[in-house]
């Protein structure tokens, strides 16, 4: 069975429609991350799960059950958000307790969740704290620990690290990776952060306009996405795409400017024939250089226009064939400003995209 | 070189700029405190000592008598008990009158806010639209509903007018200060099972301190200055303080005992002031939280 169902959602806010026809299926125990920037509808669409908006159109199924019209606290779920919501008046026991006083549960059932969840999060000696005297990390927690005595069948969370420093946004990463592993309750996770989204998800679910855009676990959507859109958002530094035709008159191969690229390994989508203008996307990790570029069944000499040391690695923009091309190389290497440098890559390793749908192909 | 910039840099103890400054705030504030002295001065001096006229000086013979006779013993029009009564109604009068109109105004302001239904916007326009519409074009058909509802001449018609005149600024300010508060915490506590009254009581009111003391402040003294409403609505044994104040002043049987009026004001103007006093710190915080976001 299907821990969530979403069929035929739609939300609109007077003329505008922020989610439309939109069908989820999520089942036990799933982490599924909705990913998408800002206004693509993602927390809109957590809200919706969660009651808190009301849908213009559709149905939601918790466990089943069709909850469309439930209020938020019969819908089992417990959310935690961004700005961690505690309220600031009551202790930080107080706040994990609110919800289960609300819902009239017995004084010895609050105290033992209450110590459950405390102990799972670590947050035992802070029971007695108010929330402005918990750091951003400790907010958070109890905030995740607040949804976790809910005893929810599902978690919803609203882009709950943002709010914290990159070193504790880590940590807490891992922490709620754990927390899934040991709870294997049903997880929805909404990041504009596309490495929480790769390190937690089971699927990932990229969001644009409203539209899911494509949903597959992180590795499909790292080495098969479904669009140029997806291709473009998914990976850091962004991959690279070079404007050119594909064609498949005889040995399938793809013109950029003078050079050609030959596609054998390329797994095909599509069945064209003929020429087709289209993109050619690689990534900048799959991009070879020195001895190994000349082994590999493409290859092109470049000058070195910029490059940015980041430790591990330095990041290195050049052109090929006048088009934006940037790849990664090994951060001891020495280069200067004007280097020629022979790179490579495989073409198994690429994504082509039609011109105009912007599919992949 | 030896005398090159380094550390913090030395200022002067008295630039042109400061002493500007500090010469208007001083002129500002004898323009203001003046008439306060010469008050003060007045009501304890004898009427003998007011006649000679020197106005400015202090009493050569300090006498409580002046305020004595103003709270106990001054004529109102034709009852001779002094302020007390007036100010033990004002006290009936402003007691229920802000713990009705905050009550109501914080309530709308929440509802506005985080439970918005079909037409609340134009609601809350047609709410502040009412704090434009001069008082006095409302007065009689006020009386009229009053008179209808069988309260008029009492201090439940006081109450109820004032409730009323409260509501716009009220709800304007206890609106602005829950829309400043984060969204998410109303979701937070739905999300936890809490309902309407739940959220208001046990999430809501307990931040929202600051904006309670800022329209407390708003509508003791509002309602503590008033004369209209009063002397309208009231009715003769319900007159509230400022309007047996000027009964004293304004009606003159023999001399005109200006050490007694001058105690009598201060009297009057005494809870306001206190209110002033002991609480101005919430009330600049409590603004300037409210107006931040609206």
């Amino acid at each position: 069975m299907n821990s969530i169902e979403i069929r035929d959602l739609v939300l609109r806010f007077g003329k505008t429609t922020v989610l439309q026809d939109l069908d989820l299926d999520i089942e036990q125990g799933e982490f599924l991350v909705l990913l998408g920037s800002s206004g693509c509808g993602k927390s809109t669409l957590l809200n919706c799960i969660a009651g808190l908006l009301e849908v213009s159109e559709g149905q939601i199924f918790i466990n089943g059950r069709n909850v469309t019209w439930e209020e938020p606290k019969d819908r089992g779920i417990g959310m935690v958000f961004q700005s961690y919501a505690l309220y600031p008046q009551m202790t930080v026991k107080g706040n994990l307790s609110f919800g289960l006083k609300n819902a009239g549960a017995s004084k010895e059932e609050i105290e033992k969740r209450i110590k459950n969840a405390s102990q799972m999060l670590q947050i035992e000696n802070l029971l007695q704290r108010k929330p402005a005297e918990l750091s951003g990390g400790q907010r958070q927690r109890v905030a995740i620990g607040r949804a976790l005595v809910r005893d929810a069948d599902v978690f919803l969370f609203d882009e709950p690290l943002s709010n914290l420093d990159a070193k504790l946004r880590t940590e807490l990463r891992v922490e709620l990776k754990q927390l899934h592993k040991r709870l294997q309750n049903t997880m929805i996770y909404v990041t504009h952060d596309q490495i929480e989204a790769m390190t937690l998800a089971d699927r990932i679910a990229i969001m644009k306009n409203g539209f899911i855009q494509q949903l597959d676990s992180p590795a499909t959507i790292y080495n098969r996405p479904k669009n140029k859109f997806v291709a473009g958002f998914i990976g850091s530094p962004a991959m690279n795409f070079l404007e050119g035709t594909l064609d498949c008159t005889g040995e399938p191969h793809f013109v950029v400017g003078e050079a050609k690229i030959p596609l054998a390994g390329y797994e095909f989508s599509q069945n064209l024939e003929g020429k087709t203008q289209s993109s050619f996307g690689i990534r900048p990790e799959h991009i070879v250089y020195g001895e190994e570029a000349q082994k590999a069944p493409f290859n092109a000499k470049v000058t070195v226009d910029v490059f940015e040391p980041m430790g591990s690695d330095t990041q290195v923009w050049a052109h090929v064939e006048g088009q934006n091309f940037r790849f990664r190389i090994d951060g001891r290497d020495k280069i200067a400003n004007g280097d020629e440098m022979l790179i490579g890559f495989d073409p198994a390793c690429a994504s082509i995209f039609h011109g105009e749908t912007e599919e992949r192909i | 070189m030896k005398n090159e910039p380094k550390g913090p840099r030395p200022r002067k103890a008295f630039s042109p700029g400061r002493i500007m400054l500090y010469s208007i705030l001083v002129v500002a504030a004898i323009y203001y405190a003046l008439p306060l002295y010469i008050m003060i001065v007045t009501s304890l001096k004898g009427m003998p000592e007011i006649r000679m006229g020197n106005i400015f000086a202090p009493p050569v013979e300090v006498t409580f008598a002046p305020w004595v006779k103003a709270w106990d013993s001054a004529c109102t029009g034709l009852y001779c008990e002094g302020l007390k009564v007036g100010f033990w109604n004002s006290v009936k009068i402003t007691v229920p009158s802000v713990i009705v109109s905050i009550a109501v105004a914080s309530v709308n302001g929440y509802a506005l806010v985080n439970w918005k239904f079909k037409g609340s916007e134009f609601f809350f326009a047609v709410l502040i639209f009412g704090s434009f519409i001069p008082y006095q074009v409302m007065l009689y058909p006020l009386v009229i509903i009053t008179r209808e509802l069988g309260i008029f001449g009492s201090l439940w018609a006081v109450i109820f007018v004032h409730t009323i005149f409260g509501m716009p600024l009220l709800t304007l300010i206890f609106r602005n200060y829950f829309a400043a508060l984060p969204e998410e915490l109303f979701k937070a506590a739905r999300v936890d099972g809490a309902g309407f009254w739940g959220i208001y009581w046990k999430v809501l009111v307990p931040m929202a301190t600051p904006i309670f003391v800022v329209a407390v402040i708003l509508q003791v003294t509002g309602i503590w200055n008033d004369f209209l409403f009063g002397i309208v609505f009231a009715g003769q044994p319900n007159f509230p303080m400022t309007v047996q104040l000027n009964n004293i002043v304004n009606t003159t049987q023999g001399i005109k005992e200006y050490n007694v009026n001058m105690a009598a004001t201060m009297l009057t103007a005494m809870v306001p002031l206190v209110i002033y006093f002991v609480s101005g710190r919430f009330f600049v915080r409590g603004i300037a939280a409210g107006a931040v976001k609206g």
